[in-house]
């Protein structure tokens, strides 16, 4: 299947599940802002957890399709519709050539989204991932965001059911629930009733968040022990810096490997693609969790991506099902593909119900 | 060795940092790389990524797989033994020989550094060049080497107003430090010369060639050879070179 951007959007990057490995040598791991989204797209696709899709935002881009194949549309509700008809997300969606999939745009919870598609966005990986990080101008196409009549192709398929859809309750959570937070590294550099004023204070998303870090915004400073410099060391995903203004910085995707700010805690991977969707404005809290909890936490989360394998595989075993929670109302579903293997050789097959 | 006391501290779900003291200081990094020497040579189960920094090791790993306790004690048992490391690292270690063009339009600040340094063009390249520098860590964009080491007589100060773009494999001076643009950048260091291949490129194995727990001798070259050595790099059959701390090039 091949992908033309008829109009990009604000930001519409390709991402996978980011590029590990190479944060020894300075390179930012980036990859999808709320990757649990992501992977759930590409479960219900049949593709591996990390393969590539396009992470859309705001508004959204729009994308005609040449060559049949299916979809998937998670994150945030951007109002997806195809050939202007409304669409569900967290749906696996068939398209057909000269279809167009547009957006109306985010309508409140979160700005998000992740258009999965059916063998991935197939760009070439650079250092093991095809997550474009914009500032070393790699991965994605040509290390850019998409411009219009940019060019994807899809690489080759896994088998899907049309119709195949993620429940509601192995959803990820986008509730504004307090952010869960392990203290440390440098969570002695911080005055004991900065500690408290990081758990206690409500804060504000700033706007001048973007891939790379969160910035919050409130009225309570936090105040350092010596100082917000230290000797540089790494920075996790969602590591929460004080820098001297006293004011939290949630690190994200695209941060940098390693830098020179006290660090208070890290919040929890989960949490951190929660808050990827948190519009400038909203407000925001941390709690504490241990080392312990927050293992548990991720366990949790595995276990809810096998329930929906599980669940997919319910589906390809009663193929014609009606697709749960799409489509309201139709009891049998009216059309579908799949790939299918037939003496070792692959086929594409879609059906429509005649009667 | 001085008696030293490392901390294992929690860094989120999927990271501990093993932090050897706030400092920069050639002994507390070449124990962080001894550590990652250490797990490299014997992974444990659902180790992730190992990033050294110039005072700690960051030790990634997968929340679903790794047994945190056992960890925590198998880095406790590291830590016992990585002095002796530590003296291997002085026999051991590598060295890259990078080529440079000092000056002209390559080293823009290079008359600047003799300015303020009150010494030579000639004076400052050759000190430069005799400097034992030793990559701490990469960080700030992929592949920028933090070099410490450089002879204190070179120190300048970054530029007020930092450049808004300096080209890749610029070769430059930052306060007591030196180092080398990976990627065209913004930057405030103080520029002197130019290395003729890329310091980081994607699609070559190694994609950085100035790593962490590198020695590090820059030389110079003219524009000839600095040519030759472009177009050597450019088709593909320009050689890296690395070799052993001391050996004879």
């Amino acid at each position: 299947m091949k992908l033309t951007i008829q109009s990009p959007g604000p930001l519409t990057t390709v991402q996978d599940l980011g590029r590990w490995g190479w944060q020894a040598i300075g390179m930012p791991v980036s990859g999808a802002m709320d990757a649990p989204a992501l992977v759930r797209g590409n479960i219900l696709l049949g593709n591996p957890d990390g393969a590539a899709g396009l992470e859309m935002t705001m508004t959204g881009p729009t994308v005609s399709f040449d060559g049949d194949g299916a979809v998937a549309i998670t994150g945030a509700d951007l109002q997806p519709r195809i050939n202007s008809t409304p669409v569900a997300n967290w749906t696996v969606l068939n398209v057909k050539s000269g279809d167009v999939l547009s957006f109306a745009g985010a309508c409140g919870k979160g700005f998000r989204a992740y258009l999965c598609v059916s063998g991935g966005v197939d760009v070439p990986p650079v250092m093991g991932s095809r997550s474009t990080y914009m500032k070393a101008k790699i991965g994605g196409l040509e290390g850019r965001k998409l411009a219009k009549d940019d060019v994807l192709m899809t690489g080759e398929g896994g088998s899907f059911v049309v119709g195949a859809t993620c429940p509601e309750n192995l959803r990820p959570d986008y509730s504004n629930a307090p952010l869960r937070t392990v203290l440390g590294p440098q969570d002695d550099y911080i005055k004991p009733e900065g500690i408290k004023t990081f758990f206690e204070s409500e804060y504000k998303i700033s706007s001048s968040s973007d891939r790379m870090g969160t910035r919050m915004e409130g009225d309570k400073l936090i105040e350092h022990v010596k100082g917000p410099d230290i000797v540089s060391d790494a920075i996790p995903m969602g590591a929460v810096q004080i820098p001297g203004q006293g004011l939290p910085i949630v690190m994200m995707a695209d941060r940098q490997t390693t830098g020179g700010y006290v660090k208070i805690g890290v919040v929890h991977a989960i949490d951190v693609a929660r808050l990827s969707q948190f519009m400038p404005g909203s407000s925001v809290r941390f709690t504490k969790i241990t080392q312990e909890q927050g293992i548990e936490i991720s366990k949790s989360e595995a276990n809810m991506l096998n329930m929906l394998r599980a669940h997919v595989a319910q589906a390809h075993s009663r193929p014609a099902a009606p697709p749960v929670g799409a489509g309201g109302g139709h009891s049998q579903q009216q059309s579908g593909a799949m790939n299918i293997i037939v003496n070792g050789e692959k086929f594409f097959v879609t059906w429509e119900r005649l009667s | 060795m001085d008696t030293f006391k490392a901390k294992i501290l929690p860094a989120g779900e999927t990271c501990l940092f093993v932090d050897f003291g706030e400092k920069i200081d050639m002994k507390i990094n070449s124990l962080v790389q001894g550590l990652k020497r250490a797990l490299t040579e014997k992974p444990f189960e659902g180790m992730r990524e190992l990033v050294p920094t110039y005072r700690s090791l960051s030790v990634y790993f997968d929340p679903l797989t790794v047994d945190l306790k056992a960890l925590n004690e198998r880095l406790a048992t590291e830590l016992e033994t990585v002095a002796d490391v530590l003296d291997d690292e002085k026999t051991s270690a590598s060295e890259i020989r990078v080529p440079v063009f000092f000056g002209g339009e390559f080293g823009p600040d290079l008359g600047d550094v003799a300015e303020h340094t009150k010494l030579t063009v000639e004076e400052v390249i050759k000190r430069y060049c005799e400097s034992p520098l030793y990559c701490f860590m990469n960080g700030f964009t992929p592949g920028f080497p933090y070099l410490g080491g450089m002879d204190k007589s070179l120190e300048t100060p970054r530029l007020k107003n930092p450049r808004e773009f300096i080209p890749a494999n610029s070769v430059a001076i930052g306060g007591a430090q030196a180092g080398a643009y990976s990627i065209a950048s913004p930057g405030g260091w103080r520029i002197i010369g130019r290395v003729p291949y890329e310091l980081y490129d994607p699609n070559r194995d190694p994609a950085v060639a100035i790593q962490a727990g590198m020695w590090v001798r820059f030389y110079p070259v003219d524009m000839a050879r600095y040519k030759e050595i472009e177009e050597q790099a450019k088709a593909g059959t320009y050689k890296i070179e690395y070799g052993q701390r001391g050996a004879v090039a």
